[in-house]
């Protein structure tokens, strides 16, 4: 997921993203976020950032812990933007360079987005996820209850022991394709990830803990309000609540985030202090890590708490889960594991092997993208149970990729076929997709890519 | 045959009106009744069920009549009987010199400690002196024997808190030994185990469909209640009860109570944050005690336990798990809270009332009472055996020794991987 070396002359908004068309429309989009926060700002006459005074510096230092039963008014915050704004913005991204021609013929692509990426068919994904296959142990299969642990699950811990043992970072990323167990997990990923928690990464943590209690941003009574809406709502994560909060308040206001921006196509958004517009001795990154937080965005954060209870070691996988992955699903770049390249990669996969359910849905008006979207964009956070999420995103982690997440929203739409052809409006395709919380994602994965006749 | 077993459709009452024993019957196309009529089937209260046993009021159920208490389960559900069984059954093992009762270096029972130290007001007030003496620092709740849902509770850390309850009181206003005045006083587990800074309880649900020889079941879906304010151990946090108690019936009604998930996990989820945080090894160990003691709070009340065959009982035990990993019995309820405080709620009670008619009714048909109360795996739905007594001894005498928790699973322990299954094993 970090750039591949390129070519010595590249410039670096290459590194960024090398399709102009692109980089526009990410610029567009982040003016009118922009744009939207500093109006949100103005209409409720808060500033970006103030200083706190000493009373309430000491009030947030003792409630530090328990931030969740604080109970600001956010009533007059709205999220910057949801994950629906943003999907209208793709499904509106052209290449000026691309004429789709106005005859259909069996290449159009039937689907929201009209970009010409390249994606990934089942035959190359096959190849690519080959430790999926239905020949080779899996947890999340061949871990269940009717399986006698000597066939599989025993030998792939004891193996999984071996990788912790000799800390082995490649090793363990080969070896969560097949899953990782769950009491080897939050020493796994840390491995993979190469957090390693010294002295000074806590001393860090603390320091942005000073300037939390210090500065009030702006963005942080969007994240409040985020948390409140969704992670304090869910069955599995209402419990880590204030663990939500030390993790992303830490997090706004973190500048080492800012490196990431070398390869994201996005960058980070530039206020002026107040008086000084466009003098650039006066520009300063808002927020300090440049992230604005949209709905939903602290779900990112809540499953990793089931791992990691230490707040320094939460943060640290969280932040590098971030500038590795996550930053993907929300940014507009031609990368392959690009919010853009997954959804036109779900809508291909549909297309091209569900063309029957693709059309009929088509039809009524029922776009299987507007569905899948938000799944992707939270890699599925809050849709699954927390152990098969967990189960995915060993697999995000061991293939170093986030198409694992199109490919699981077809096997998902797959799986849900027979009911979704008997629909006929959005509002009922959207009921039969409405909860997978059941749903088991290893065996949906495994059936689509390598047991579906093609 | 009795001609009335010929008539068809089981016939059913309740006292208690809930949606999810209601429909539960309806769907099984039973007949409602009233009391004074022919009934099968009675989901009684806990005060019916002493009128129906008792020596004034009392009747006598006939073969085809099936009732979902046994007649002195108070000496499970009541806080001080409970305790006085586990006591006098421990003493009994020890005299047997019965390796279960074994001790350690500190006078500590190594597998049969598991409820906190408690002791009966006003009886053994002199007694719980002595004992809070010896360590001032520590924090006591003190609960009413005869009440439930949290009501009357509060906690103490002084003996000036509870001089009334002392024996030789002077203001002997508070007067008697009357059941319905009588309080127990128990260690405070001050050290509980916390997730995400909140102290919680496990709410499990046990079938006993006999006593002798014992059959017991383990609902698979219990949950965990969590409190929805921060835990603090502080002294100046005793008198909030949003803190410390983590009856649903008390926090429903502070301020951050959340509707959707009710601040309510499953055990499956409990035991995946445990696994994940701190390995396999210590959670199943710590599941295996939960089991363990459920089992050895069964076996302590079965000798005097009237063991009726019309009589079938589903407990709600309270559990709480401290920062060692540690289980500690709190509690067991007689009548569960069939109230749904959430939607998720709804559906796991409703399921829990199924699966427990499957049982206690098999085939939902007109009960007889004289059946050997051993039904098909198939009908245990959410259910698991936790102990079949019957099947235990038929392994012989030297199982005994094998089964402790912590040691090696006996052949038939049937080791699970999926989340939320209970490791079961066969300890006697």
């Amino acid at each position: 997921m970090f750039p591949l070396p390129a070519h010595p002359a590249a410039p670096p908004e290459h590194l960024k993203e090398p399709l102009v068309y692109m980089r526009k429309a990410q610029g567009s989009w982040e003016k009118r976020i922009l744009k939207s926060l500093n109006s949100m700002c103005t209409e409720l006459s808060i500033p970006l950032a103030r200083k706190r005074p000493a009373v309430e510096q000491k009030e947030l230092l003792n409630k530090w812990n328990e931030m969740g039963t604080d109970e600001p008014d956010l009533s007059l915050f709205r999220p910057v933007y949801a994950p629906k704004d943003f999907l209208e913005v793709l499904i509106n991204l052209r290449n000026p360079n691309y004429e789709n021609g106005d005859s259909l013929s069996f290449r159009t692509h039937l689907g929201l987005i009209q970009v010409p990426l390249k994606v990934k068919g089942i035959p190359e994904l096959k190849e690519f996820f080959v430790e999926l296959s239905l020949t080779t142990g899996q947890l999340g299969i061949d871990d269940s209850t009717q399986v006698p642990p000597e066939l599989f699950e025993n030998e792939h811990v004891r193996i999984g022991q071996k990788v912790l043992a000799e800390q082995d970072s490649a090793a363990a990323q080969q070896y969560v394709r097949q899953g990782s167990p769950t009491a080897l997990r939050a020493e796994l990923w840390t491995l993979i990830l190469n957090i390693s928690s010294q002295p000074e990464d806590i001393l860090y943590y603390e320091q942005l803990k000073t300037n939390v209690i210090q500065h009030d941003l702006l963005v942080d009574s969007l994240i409040y309000k985020d948390v409140k809406l969704t992670a304090s709502n869910d069955d599995y994560y209402f419990v880590f609540e204030d663990y939500l909060y030390q993790v992303l308040l830490c997090f706004s206001r973190d500048t080492s985030v800012l490196g990431h921006f070398a390869y994201n196509s996005a960058s980070p958004p530039k206020s002026y202090i107040r008086g000084k517009l466009g003098l650039e001795e006066y520009a300063v990154f808002y927020p300090p890590n440049g992230v604005i937080p949209f709905h939903g965005f602290s779900m990112y954060v809540a499953p990793l708490c089931f791992l990691y209870h230490e707040p320094s070691k939460l943060y640290q996988i969280f932040r590098e889960m971030y500038v590795r992955f996550f930053f993907r699903l929300h940014s507009i770049s031609s990368h392959p594991s690009g919010i853009v390249s997954l959804c036109l990669l779900f809508e291909t996969l549909l297309q091209t092997y569900l063309p029957q359910l693709f059309y009929h849905l088509r039809e009524i008006g029922a776009q299987p993208l507007r569905i899948s979207f938000k799944w992707m964009v939270r890699a599925f956070s809050g849709y699954l149970a927390t152990d098969q999420l967990l189960l995915l995103w060993d697999r995000i982690l061991g293939y170093n990729s986030l198409e694992i997440l199109a490919v699981l929203a077809a096997a998902v739409f797959a799986f849900r076929a027979v009911n979704l052809m008997e629909v006929t409006s959005l509002a009922a395709a959207e009921a039969v997709l409405a909860d997978l919380s059941t749903l088991k994602v290893m065996p949906l994965l495994q059936i689509f890519l390598f047991a579906t006749v093609t | 045959m009795h001609a009335r077993v010929m008539a068809g459709k089981v016939k059913w009452v309740t006292d208690i009106e809930k949606s999810v024993l209601i429909n539960n019957f309806e769907k099984r196309g039973w007949i409602q009744v009233t009391e004074n009529e022919d009934w099968n089937f009675y989901w009684m209260s806990v005060q019916t069920i002493r009128n129906v046993f008792s020596v004034e009021t009392g009747y006598r159920l006939s073969d085809d009549q099936i009732v979902n208490h046994f007649p002195n389960h108070y000496e499970l559900t009541r806080k001080d009987l409970m305790v006085k069984n586990i006591k006098r059954y421990r003493k009994e093992l020890e005299k047997e010199g019965s390796p279960l009762a074994e001790k350690d270096e500190n006078g500590k029972y190594l597998y049969l400690d598991f409820v906190p130290i408690t002791y009966m007001l006003p009886a053994d007030y002199n007694l719980f002196v002595e004992e809070f003496r010896k360590s001032p620092s520590s924090t006591w709740i003190m609960k009413p024997c005869g009440k439930a849902q949290g009501k009357g509770i509060f906690l103490i850390n002084k003996l000036s808190q509870i001089k009334k309850w002392s024996r030789d009181s002077k203001t002997s206003s508070f007067v008697t030994q009357s059941t319905k005045e009588a309080y127990v006083i128990s260690l405070y587990i001050n050290n509980p185990l916390l997730i995400g800074g909140r102290k919680f309880d496990l709410r499990l649900y046990v079938l006993v469909s006999t006593y002798r020889p014992l059959r017991c079941y383990m609902y698979k879906l219990g949950f965990c209640r969590f409190c929805t304010v921060k835990y603090t151990p502080s002294t100046s946090e005793l008198d909030n009860m949003f803190v410390h108690l983590t009856n649903v019936a008390i926090q429903k009604h502070g301020e951050d109570y959340n509707h959707i998930h009710g601040g309510k996990w499953t055990v499956s989820n409990l035991r995946l944050y445990l696994e994940s945080t701190r390995g396999r090894e210590v959670t199943t160990k710590l599941f295996d005690e939960i089991h363990w003691i459920i089992v050895q709070s069964l076996k302590a009340v079965a000798p005097v336990m009237n063991n009726d065959k019309h009589c079938f009982e589903c407990y709600g035990y309270d559990i709480i798990i401290d920062d060692k990993l540690k289980p500690w019995l709190i509690e067991v309820n007689a009548s569960p809270s069939l109230t749904s405080s959430t939607a998720n709620d709804r559906i796991l009670k409703y399921n829990l009332i199924n699966d427990t008619l499957n049982i206690a009714v098999p085939n939902g048909e007109i009960p007889d009472c004289k059946w050997n109360k051993s039904p098909p795996k198939e009908v245990l739905g959410n259910y698991e055996i936790l102990y079949d007594e019957e099947l235990a001894q038929g392994d012989g005498a030297d199982r005994e020794l094998r089964g402790r928790p912590g040691q090696a699973l006996g052949p038939r322990g049937i080791r699970s991987r999926d989340m939320g299954r209970t490791v079961l094993t066969t300890w006697k």
